[in-house]
């Protein structure tokens, strides 16, 4: 039978009447993101790594605007103060430390208190005696709080009226009566405001040592106030304590001191930081050597430091991904360019890039663009590595061949047709630069290249440096900055895995 | 073989000029720090600046730094004796060439001393999860690892110096002096062992994590069924066919690594206070000691890239299957 010339009335139509058309499909198309998230959902330590960063993140966003303290919020006095949570106080959380003090130090904290009735010492858990000097030991747990006490304010006439005024229609007593010694202890020691009572020896101010103490040697404190006949020396006509022996004799406590500016006052310090700021002092993180809170401190710095990655990663993206793919997709010449472009900016360790960005330009534009600017000058090579690969691997096949013999041009090529192959690795690598800022962020601030420190700024970093002066008495100011990062970094890791599973199962379980 | 390395040595010292001129350009723009007058005669500085070319154009400084670099016989010595300036606002008026020279050591002891702890650690833990894969061993291992991995070297230096030197006191706070003890006595190890510790961490998780992942896919491979097939005990096809091959990949790795030790750890070495050069550059970067940066700079560029070719090239020489330079 001869094929070449057949009659066309040969011809004829298999089905007339009617449409050839496939069966329709009963179950739903399931796109590239459903099915990459339906085996993300699969993978539960990635979701729950998912979850935490979530919460690490709303942590950093909401704590600054909800917070009492913001990172400017330096107080002089309850500086490297303990960890204190209301609701997690029976579990130790309470801001309170064991230290070991002598008799001096016993009837120091001892007395903080006695005034209004508490005590700066929650617990004696032990006192033994010294064999080598027959001196006693105590083992005291002291809240880092209220070891604070009483200091020293100098008030203007209308700010004394004021804080008359709150006493009167509150109720709480804030000023309290002045010690005999006030020149001498103001002068002599910071906390010398604590040392009402009658001292074991008159002449040193630095000891502490009450005049009295029981067999036990428990300490008698006995008051020794300033006196004055006139019950309203200094204008104080506000609250006065009930305290056994003003009065007496026609001679009454002295609460204020008249001075060339206004006065001079004792005053409890947890109550007028009260009154100066609305809210007692809690810090739930405890606070570091400049008194700032730790816990909101952390999250301006993850806020600094997720805005910085953020807007690093998408930079970093779009810089990637044109550049790996210009480099994949024209190959010869033009890569052969590009790669020892990116080799060349490869081969400088970042540690320099960001020394010479901060020194050209922190003082232009600020340390946080200039440190912007390092991440971006060599942060995108990762990703144009990986789009280049990619693209090198699609860029021949037959369907892109065939697009481009029906005539597509090279910019429908590359983002239609072999980009889309692209995108699993590049949301990975995008998501796993964030980590990495995190970390070079930390480290740069940390090493002092970079200094985020002005004001109503702080860094992870930062606050790492702090703490290590102090690691040793107060591991806490460390311990939340390095707990917060290594939680990011190991959620970040493992979200970064469970992104590459789904969106490439067959590279599961393989390291990039 | 040989040309396609002499290609790659050749093109690396290409690039490490390149970086080294734009660095130079970089550094030379910025405004000279001023002279500290306190204690030195400002004159005097001024003079040694004008007679180092400071204020000739940066191109011909350019010039004179690369002839100071490569200057033979100079002094008593008769080999290289290399110039690179002297310290302005840290170690003044010394050489820099030879203050880094003093402070190389502990940093390669310090590295050096990690690296052979951690290699054997590392790799018998990747070889036993490897050989335990989805089991319990293998989870828990590749758990850790994880967990390892994840957390920034500087958190183990916190925990290790907060408990084996705050809390236990067992190990002394700073590094002996070279003064007292050789840089090989046990007196120095201890002192180091901290900062050991805390750099091992790291090399022992990533090097167990790559480890497990080579092996365990060459224990797939048809070869070592044959070779089970062929009557080879389990060890046997293991020891001498599986780990050979997985080795091939591991071993570029381990030199890299013994190449980065010259580096060092920037953040490591602050911490535990040793003296080594990556102490050195960061108070360079903070004194704004542009000489010392500059020198410092150039030695870890040059580290950098002579890590990455010496990776490139050995696997080549491990595995003459792998053809280097094809594409």
């Amino acid at each position: 039978m001869e094929y070449g010339n057949m009659p066309k009335e040969k011809f004829v139509f298999a089905v007339r009447e009617g449409k050839i058309a496939d069966k329709k499909l009963d179950t739903k198309p399931v796109g590239y993101f459903r099915d990459a998230m339906r085996r993300f959902k699969k993978n539960k330590s990635s979701v729950a790594a998912a979850i935490i960063i979530l919460i690490l993140f709303l942590f950093a966003f909401i704590v600054p605007l909800t917070s009492n303290y913001t990172v400017d919020d330096r107080d002089g006095y309850y500086k490297m103060v303990l960890p204190k949570s209301k609701l997690f106080a029976w579990a130790g959380w309470d801001g309170c430390t064991e230290q070991s003090e002598s008799q001096a130090g016993y009837d120091y904290y001892g007395g903080i208190g006695v005034e209004y009735g508490s005590s700066a010492i929650r617990k004696m858990r032990g006192r033994e005696i010294d064999p080598n000097t027959g001196n006693p030991i105590y083992t005291l747990y002291v809240d880092s709080y209220e070891k604070v006490g009483f200091i020293y304010v100098d008030l203007t006439e209308d700010e004394y009226a004021a804080l008359k005024q709150y006493q009167n229609d509150t109720g709480i007593h804030v000023v309290y009566p002045m010690p005999a010694n006030y020149k001498t202890n103001f002068v002599a020691v910071t906390n010398g405001a604590n040392l009402w009572y009658k001292l074991a020896d008159e002449s040193d101010k630095s000891s502490g040592e009450a005049r009295d103490h029981d067999e036990e040697g428990n300490p008698i404190y006995t008051p020794d106030y300033l006196t004055k006949k006139n019950i309203n020396y200094g204008k104080y006509d506000s609250l006065r304590l009930a305290i056994p022996g003003d009065g007496d004799g026609g001679q009454y406590y002295v609460y204020a001191v008249g001075n060339q500016t206004g006065y001079h006052l004792r005053v409890l310090y947890k109550e007028y930081y009260n009154y100066i700021n609305g809210h007692y002092a809690t810090h739930l993180f405890g606070a570091n050597q400049h008194g700032q809170d730790i816990f909101v401190c952390l999250a301006y710095g993850a806020r600094l430091s997720f805005l910085l990655a953020i807007s690093v990663s998408l930079i970093n993206l779009v810089i990637g991904v044109v550049y790996g793919a210009m480099e994949g997709y024209y190959g010869g010449t033009v890569d052969l360019i590009l790669e020892r472009v990116t080799e060349i900016l490869d081969g400088v360790p970042f540690i320099v890039v960001a020394a010479l960005f901060q020194m050209h330009l922190a003082k232009k534009v600020g340390p946080i663009p200039s440190l912007l600017f390092a991440f971006i000058t060599t942060g995108w090579i990762g990703i144009a590595y990986r789009v280049r690969t990619q693209f090198y691997r699609f860029k021949n096949q037959e369907y892109v061949l065939a697009a481009r013999t029906l005539g597509a041009s090279d910019r429908r090529l590359i983002f239609r047709h072999i980009f889309p192959n692209a995108i699993g690795t590049i949301i990975t690598g995008t998501i796993l630069i964030i980590p990495y800022c995190f970390y070079s962020e930390s480290m740069l601030t940390y090493l002092g290249i970079v200094n985020l420190e002005t004001s109503g700024v702080t860094s992870v970093g930062t606050m790492l440096s702090h703490g290590q002066t102090y690691l040793s008495t107060t591991p806490h100011i460390l311990l939340f900055p390095a707990l917060f990062i290594s939680l990011l970094m190991i959620a970040f890791n493992l979200f970064g895995n469970g992104l590459r599973d789904a969106f490439n199962p067959s590279l599961r379980g393989a390291d990039e | 073989m040989f040309k396609y390395v002499m290609k790659r040595i050749l093109l690396m010292i290409v690039t490490f000029f390149i970086i080294a001129t734009i660095c130079f350009v970089l550094i030379k723009l910025l405004p000279l720090p001023a002279v500290k007058a306190q204690g030195r005669d400002v004159n005097l500085v001024e003079q040694k600046r004008e007679l180092m070319g400071y204020n000739k154009p940066i191109l011909t400084q350019y010039w004179i730094y690369w002839k100071n670099v490569f200057h033979f016989g100079g002094g008593d010595s008769k080999g290289w004796s290399p110039d690179f300036g002297v310290g302005e606002q840290m170690y003044i008026s010394l050489p820099v060439f030879d203050v880094i020279k003093e402070k190389l050591p502990y940093t390669i002891v310090v590295n050096l001393y990690s690296i052979l702890i951690a290699i054997p650690i590392g790799l018998l833990l990747g070889i036993y999860a490897a050989l335990r894969k989805n089991k319990w061993q293998d989870h828990v291992v590749s758990t850790a690892v994880m967990l390892v991995v994840s957390v920034p070297s500087y958190v183990y230096a916190f925990l290790v110096q907060y408990f084996l030197c705050f809390k236990t006191g067992w190990f002394p706070l700073t590094v002996a002096s070279r003064e007292t003890t050789t840089f090989f006595s046990m007196a120095m190890f201890k002192s180091m062992f901290p900062a050991i510790l805390s750099l091992c961490f790291a090399t022992i998780a990533n090097l167990c994590r790559f480890t497990r992942a080579e092996l365990s896919e060459v224990l797939t491979g048809d070869y070592l069924l044959l070779a089970r097939t062929k009557g080879l005990t389990k060890n046997q096809a293991i020891t001498r066919h599986a780990l050979r091959n997985a080795m091939v990949p591991i071993l570029p790795m381990i030199l890299g690594e013994f190449i980065g030790i010259l580096g060092g750890s920037l953040i490591i070495e602050g911490i535990f206070g040793i003296p080594g050069i990556g102490k050195l550059y960061i108070t360079s970067i903070g004194l704004r000691d542009y000489n010392f940066f500059m020198a410092l700079t150039f030695f870890y560029t040059l580290i950098n890239l002579s890590a990455n070719l010496v990776v490139d090239l050995s696997y080549g020489f491990i595995d003459p299957r792998i053809k280097m330079g094809a594409k």
